[in-house]
């Protein structure tokens, strides 16, 4: 009975969390590539337009849902449905830290932990091509038709790759559960270098790593490889038809698709919730350094004010970067907040990449598409793991 | 008694594979006759694996993995087919491809 | 519970089995046929065949069938025309197979034994360790003949699949 109450708490917290993310991912996308083009980004709604997403929210449940003439109506409902519901499934899966005691219950911070965890992230992920496909199929437009054939292409081709760079790292773990993976990749080479799989002998998997980040990029049809939906030939791709809380599906799938590639990149390459650095050796205070620095630069520019009102916005960002350090303190709750602090720190900052690449690099050409994954992709991700396998065949583990 | 008989799961297997030779028999679009033989496929791995758990064995996993294998490749050469043909023909129809020559 | 998953997911493979067969365009019959495939992965779940529903998704519903569904819009398949149904057909085919398929049905149930039932974890050896391991051992020889057979349709399909010269 505990179990279930248990779980269902942590469902609920996930999903709070999850959907949070989603809302707020956007935000920091827009900040950041405004930040990275010299620009602000948005400003307007709410101090540093932090209420923007609920803005947007709200537009976009106001608006009308239109159905265009000639649609197979059953498909063009299903499409959002199938895409937003796919992206959001992965997350049961995700180990976000070993098991915990909180307040006397034992507890693993994570909902599932399926024995073939990798392979069910692999399904869920290869079903949502299916999203964009039956999206543009029925919308019964050009458009929307030649996006999604080009987004099938693509997400079919990319697989391939995708799936060969994962399978690299389980040679090293042993295991295809993804606790498994994350608890595999714990311990230190001399002290200080963590044996996470991109560091982990005999075989590092740098190359796997980023050709995993490569394929991801395609996956979730991002900058540069966002084809699907070039607006400058394809008007917006896939999604052409679809306005009011159905686009918002899309949206939605968009974002919570770039959480899953970027968290299960974490745990596969980048040891999922362990430590950068010992606890022994301190790391278990540095998210309090960490926020309490960000709550100085804060509380600085708050007393040295570059515009008026920043005189107040500034020292409440202060307030509450310090309490975000002060919670890090509270001794009971550090088993569970340090390895989230954690897995959201390498995770964020794979995600940030994806925004920082989308701000830099232009767009390929279908063709150059094609070609890179194909010619050059695949061929480099065969070569890793036929390396990998040797080196750990030779040197074992 | 809790579970589910075994022999539901064959009769199960063999309602799809009936319903995949109805569908391979009745309908008219190539792309839906082939989708018939790949239900009949998948009616077909129900049973291996329902064997399989009577046997307590893996056996009949393995069997459903060739026959995935066997399928994937007989859809890729299967569909380059149709395309060709489409190509020629101009048409999906099964009993409009009826000449040897065009 | 076993009982109400598997009626579940059974009434779902042939509900989408029958529309499979009614439908006639072919990209309703698509969705129709990932549905009995997704269902199929449920049940082998309940066999405890972990592996092979986890590669019946990823190779059929993520791969197989995202083909169908690229070819069906690469040729903007139409719905099938309607051609002279034939009466006999229809009054005697769909009685027979109802007829066939109870029969077949009773007679399976009859032949075999029906102490046998299946639940949830009463076969737990599906998992990647135990089928790896077979598939690399006793079987090797047909792993490495399907191996060549894939490589085999890969170079047909690329072959049957290409642009004729100067067309």
């Amino acid at each position: 009975m505990t179990f279930f109450v248990i779980t269902l708490i942590k469902a609920a917290l996930w999903a709070a969390a999850i959907l949070l993310s989603l809302l707020y991912l956007q935000w920091i996308e827009r900040k950041v590539i405004a930040h990275v083009q010299l620009r602000l980004g948005p400003s307007r709604v709410g101090p540093h337009g932090l209420l923007q997403p609920l803005a947007d929210v709200m537009k976009l449940l106001l608006k009308e849902d239109l159905t265009p003439a000639g649609a197979h109506k059953f498909l063009y409902l299903l499409a959002p449905f199938l895409a937003v519901s796919l992206a959001l499934v992965p997350v049961v899966v995700l180990p976000f830290g070993p098991e915990v005691e909180v307040f006397g219950v034992r507890t693993a911070l994570h909902l599932a932990d399926l024995n073939i965890g990798v392979l069910f992230l692999l399904a869920v992920t290869s079903l949502g091509v299916y999203g964009t496909a039956l999206a543009g199929w029925a919308s019964n437009s050009k458009y929307a038709l030649l996006g999604a054939l080009r987004s099938s292409a693509q997400m079919i081709s990319y697989e391939l790759p995708m799936a060969i760079a994962v399978v690299a790292p389980l040679l090293l773990a042993n295991t295809l559960s993804l606790q498994g993976l994350a608890e595999a990749q714990g311990g230190y080479y001399g002290g200080w270098i963590p044996r996470w799989n991109v560091f982990q002998l005999p075989a590092p998997q740098i190359f796997g790593c980023v050709i995993f980040l490569i394929s991801g990029f395609a996956e979730t049809n991002r900058v540069p490889f966002d084809l699907p939906e070039a607006e400058n030939e394809l008007v917006a791709g896939f999604h052409t038809e679809y306005s009011s809380l159905k686009f918002a599906s899309f949206f939605m799938a968009e974002y919570a698709n770039m959480i899953t590639s970027c968290a299960f990149a974490t745990v596969l390459f980048f040891g999922a919730w362990q430590p950068l650095w010992p606890e022994a050796k301190g790391s278990g205070y540095f998210p309090t350094l960490l926020f309490g620095l960000a709550g100085l630069v804060a509380l600085y520019h708050g007393l040295h004010p570059a515009r008026p009102k920043d005189r107040i916005t500034l020292p409440v960002v202060a307030l509450a970067f310090f309490g975000l350090a002060a919670v890090f303190l509270i001794p009971v709750v550090r088993p569970v907040l340090l390895p989230v602090f954690w897995f959201v720190l390498k995770a964020g900052s794979l995600l940030f990449t994806f925004m920082w690449v989308r701000a830099t690099l232009p767009r390929f050409r279908y063709d150059q598409l094609m070609a890179f994954t194909w010619k050059f992709l695949f061929p480099v991700a065969m070569v890793n793991l036929l390396a990998t396998g040797l080196l750990v065949a030779v040197y074992g583990k | 008694m809790t579970g589910v008989p075994l022999s539901w799961f064959l009769i199960l297997s063999a309602v799809l594979f009936s319903l995949g030779v109805a569908g391979f028999l009745i309908r008219r679009s190539v792309l839906t006759v082939f989708m018939s033989i790949e239900l009949m496929l998948n009616a077909v791995n129900l049973s291996f694996v329902a064997f399989s758990y009577q046997l307590k064995q893996v056996n009949g996993h393995l069997f459903t993995f060739f026959v995935m294998v066997v399928a994937a490749a007989e859809a890729a050469l299967g569909l380059a087919i149709i395309l060709a043909v489409f190509r020629n023909r101009g048409t999906l129809q099964v009993d409009e491809v009826n000449s040897m020559k065009n | 519970m076993d009982l109400v998953l598997f009626l579940t997911f059974a009434i779902v493979a042939v509900g989408c089995a029958v529309n499979l067969v009614l439908q006639r365009h072919p990209i309703s019959a698509a969705i129709s046929l990932i549905g009995v495939m997704a269902s199929l992965a449920v049940l082998y779940l309940l066999l405890g065949a972990e592996f092979i529903a986890a590669a019946q998704v990823i190779v059929y519903a993520g791969a197989i069938m995202v083909l169908f569904v690229f070819v069906i819009m690469l040729l903007n398949a139409e719905a099938e025309r309607k051609t002279g149904r034939s009466l006999v057909a229809r009054y005697i085919g769909i009685p027979s197979l109802v007829l066939f398929l109870s029969l077949l049905g009773v007679l399976i149930h009859a032949l075999y034994p029906s102490a046998e039932r299946a639940s949830f974890g009463g076969f737990t050896g599906g998992t990647p360790q135990n089928v790896g391991r077979l598939l690399f051992t006793r079987y090797l020889l047909p792993f490495e003949a399907t191996s060549a057979l894939i490589l085999i349709a890969i170079v047909g399909a690329v072959w049957l699949a290409r642009k004729e010269a100067g067309e």
